[in-house]
C-alpha cells in the first residue's frame, strides 16, 4: 500500500487572500475554543480500556490448592526471545515436576506472548495490566510468588469472534 | 451636587500610594492568570485540556509556576557579559509595569475626603508617556541578548530592535489619529471625548484601529510577529540564555505589555471605561464642577461620581481589556509566523504609507467639517466613519490580495524563474 502524501499546491499570484483567510481561520480556531472536542482521556482518574488481546504484566495461574499450574516442562525459557525467564524445574516424590524457581525479568519482556502460545498447561499468560512501576529495579524481577499473586485478566491471544484477526 | 471637593495632599499622597499597589497588584495578577488563561485557551483550540491539575480548573497553576521559578537554580554563562546579563531583565520589565500608571480604569469615585480619579497618575502627556516608556523595554531585550554571549540570543535581540523601531512609527501614526479627533493626549479626556463624540473612536476611526492593534502585537512581540523569540528559528531568542526568575521577568514584561496594550486599545478606541449606550455615566471635570455634557445651549449638564457608576464602568474597563486579551490569546494561536522580511516589508512599506495617508484623510475630513460648521458631536463622528469605513474596506481589499505580503511563488524582477511545462498547472503534482 503505498503512502498517501497531500501535496499543497501553491496558489497562483493573484489568487492567494490573507484577511479572508485569517478570519476563516479565526473562525475555526473559536469554534474549538468554545467546544473543544474532547480527545484526551485523564488517566489517573479515567481508565483506557484495554484491548482483549493487550499484552501486559505476566500471571501464573493456579491450581485450587494453591499450587502453580507450571510443570516446569522449560519451553517458554526456551522459546523466549528476550531470554527474560529463568526456570529450574524440581519433581515430586509422586513423579510430579514443578517450578523450584520461576523468575520473570519484566524489564528485559518484550511482552511477545509467546510463552503463553508456547505453555502447554496454560500455566504462564501474559495479562491485560500495565501499571507495574515500582521505586527500584530491584523490584522488576518478578519471581513465583508474586506472578502466582497477579490476579488481572490474562490476554486472549487471539479474539475467539475472530480467530484470523480479519 | 456638582460641586467638586478637592482631595488634599494628604488625602491625594495616601489614595495614590493606594492605587499604586492596588494597580500594581491587580496587572500582576492579570498577568499571572493570562498565563494560565493561555494555556488552557490554546489547549482548548488545539483540543487538548492545558493544566488542570493544580486547584480547580488549574486555577492555582500561576501560583505553583512562581514558586518553581523562585526556588530554581539560576544559571549564568560563563562567557556573559554579568552586569549587562543582570540589568537586561530588570530594564525589561520596569517600562513594562509601569505603563498601566496613566490608562484610567473607572469613572472617579466619591469618598468623604473629595473625589478620586481612578487612575494612578493623570498626567497631562497621557498617551506621550506610554509611547516614550513602552519603547524602552526593548533595550532590556536588546541587552539581554547581546550580554547572553549567544549568537541566537543576539539575533534575537537585533530583531527585537529592528522591529520595535519599525512597528514603533505605525503605532504612533495610528494614534496620532486619535490625538487629532480627541484634541488632546490625556487618556482621561480621550475617554471624555469619545464619550461626547456618542461613538467610540474604532468606529470614525477604525483604520487607525487596525493599524493600532497590528502594531500593538508586533510591538508586543506576540504571534504572529514574535520574531525575537521565534522558537523554530532562534531557540527562544534572547532569554535563550536565561533561567529560573530572570527568565521569568522577561515573561512578565511581555504579558505585562499585552495587557497594557489591550487596556490601551479599550481607552483609545473602545471608550475606555465608558457603558455603551447609556449617558449616565460620562463624567467629566469641567471648571471645577463635574458635569456630564452640555444641552443645546451650551451649558453644562451636572453629575455627580457615585460609588455604583465607578464600579460598573470598571467591570465596563475590564470587560473590554479582557475581550482583547483574548483576542491576543486567539491571534496567537491561530496565525503562524510571518517570515523577518515580510515582518519589514509590512511595517515600512504598507502600514507606514497607509497610516500617514490615512491621518491626512482624517485630517482633511475634519478640517471640511470644522469649516462647514459641524459641532463635534454625533454628525461629526458619523461622517467620519463613513469616510473611514471605505477607507478600510478599500485597505482591506488591498491587504487581502497578495500584492502586500507575497508568498515564496512571487515573481521578483531580476531573478530568474524557473520555467514550468506549457499548458501544466502550477505546483508540483504527485505521482503515486
Amino acid at each position: 500500500m503505498a503512502i498517501s502524501v497531500k501535496v499543497m499546491r501553491r496558489p497562483e499570484a493573484g489568487r492567494t487572500s490573507y484577511m479572508r483567510a485569517t478570519l476563516k481561520g479565526m473562525s475555526l480556531t473559536f469554534r474549538h475554543m468554545v467546544r473543544p472536542t474532547k480527545v484526551t482521556l485523564e488517566y489517573p482518574e479515567e481508565q483506557p480500556e484495554l484491548s482483549p488481546r493487550w499484552r501486559g504484566t505476566h500471571r501464573m495461574e493456579v491450581h485450587a490448592d494453591g499450587r502453580p499450574k507450571c510443570v516446569a516442562c522449560g519451553l517458554c525459557p526456551t522459546v523466549c526471545p528476550a531470554n527474560c525467564i529463568r526456570l529450574v524445574g524440581g519433581e515430586d516424590d509422586q513423579g510430579n515436576r514443578y517450578p523450584i524457581v520461576y523468575e520473570i525479568d519484566e524489564f528485559r519482556c518484550i511482552f511477545c506472548g509467546m510463552c503463553q502460545e508456547v505453555c502447554p498447561v496454560e500455566a504462564i499468560h501474559v495479562g491485560q495490566h500495565f501499571e507495574n512501576a515500582e521505586y527500584g529495579r530491584d523490584r522488576f524481577v518478578y519471581d513465583l510468588d508474586r506472578l502466582m499473586e497477579q490476579d488481572h485478566p490474562t490476554t486472549l491471544l487471539w479474539d475467539p469472534s475472530d480467530p484470523r484477526s480479519e | 451636587m456638582g460641586e467638586m471637593q478637592e482631595l488634599s495632599t494628604f488625602w491625594f499622597v495616601t489614595f495614590g500610594a493606594v492605587k499604586v499597589v492596588a494597580v500594581f497588584t491587580v496587572v500582576m495578577a492579570v498577568v499571572a492568570y493570562m498565563t494560565l488563561a493561555e494555556r488552557r485557551v490554546s489547549a482548548f483550540i488545539q483540543d487538548r485540556l492545558g493544566p488542570n491539575r493544580v486547584g480547580p480548573f488549574g486555577l492555582l497553576q500561576p501560583i505553583a509556576d512562581g514558586i518553581k521559578n523562585i526556588i530554581k537554580e539560576e544559571t549564568m554563562p560563563g562567557t556573559a557579559a554579568k552586569f549587562y546579563f543582570v540589568l537586561g531583565p530588570a530594564l525589561a520589565i520596569m517600562p513594562a509595569v509601569v505603563t498601566f500608571a496613566v490608562i484610567p480604569f473607572a469613572a472617579p469615585l466619591p469618598t468623604p475626603v473629595g473625589t478620586v480619579d481612578m487612575i494612578v497618575a493623570d498626567v497631562p502627556i497621557g498617551i506621550l508617556y506610554i509611547l516614550a516608556l513602552s519603547s524602552l523595554a526593548v533595550y532590556g531585550i536588546v541587552l539581554s541578548g547581546w550580554a547572553s554571549n549567544n549568537k541566537y540570543a543576539f539575533l534575537g535581540g537585533l530583531r527585537a530592535s529592528a522591529q520595535m523601531i519599525s512597528y514603533e512609527v505605525a503605532l504612533g501614526l495610528s494614534v496620532i489619529a486619535v490625538l487629532l479627533l480627541a484634541g488632546n493626549v490625556t487618556l482621561t479626556e480621550m475617554v471624555w471625548k469619545q464619550q461626547q463624540l456618542g461613538l467610540w473612536f474604532v468606529f470614525p476611526l477604525s483604520l487607525a484601529f487596525i493599524f493600532f492593534l497590528i502594531s500593538a502585537l508586533a510591538e508586543t512581540n506576540r504571534l504572529p510577529f514574535d520574531m525575537p523569540e521565534a522558537e523554530s528559528e532562534l531557540i527562544t531568542g534572547y532569554h535563550t540564555e536565561y533561567s529560573a526568575m530572570k527568565f521569568s521577568m522577561f515573561f512578565i514584561a511581555e504579558y505585562a505589555h499585552v495587557v497594557t496594550a489591550s487596556a490601551l486599545m479599550a481607552t483609545l478606541f473602545f471608550g475606555g471605561w465608558d457603558i455603551p449606550f447609556w449617558p449616565g455615566d460620562d463624567m467629566f471635570r469641567h471648571e471645577g464642577a463635574w458635569i456630564r455634557g452640555f444641552d443645546e445651549s451650551g451649558a453644562p449638564i451636572p453629575t455627580s461620581p457615585s460609588v455604583l457608576i465607578t464600579l460598573l464602568t470598571l467591570a465596563a474597563f475590564s470587560a473590554k481589556t479582557g475581550f482583547f486579551l483574548l483576542l491576543y490569546i486567539w491571534i496567537r494561536w491561530t496565525l503562524p509566523r510571518f517570515r523577518y522580511d515580510q515582518v519589514m516589508h509590512l511595517g515600512w512599506k504598507v502600514l507606514l504609507p497607509a497610516a500617514l495617508g490615512y491621518i491626512m484623510l482624517i485630517a482633511g475630513t475634519m478640517l471640511v467639517l470644522d469649516q462647514l460648521g459641524v459641532a463635534y458631536g454625533m454628525l461629526y463622528g458619523l461622517v467620519l466613519t463613513a469616510v473611514s469605513g471605505v477607507t478600510t474596506l478599500a485597505f482591506l481589499f488591498f491587504v487581502d490580495r497578495d500584492r502586500v505580503i507575497s508568498g515564496a511563488h512571487r515573481k521578483r524582477p531580476g531573478r530568474a524563474r524557473v520555467a514550468r511545462p506549457a499548458g501544466g498547472p502550477a505546483g508540483r503534482t504527485t505521482s503515486s
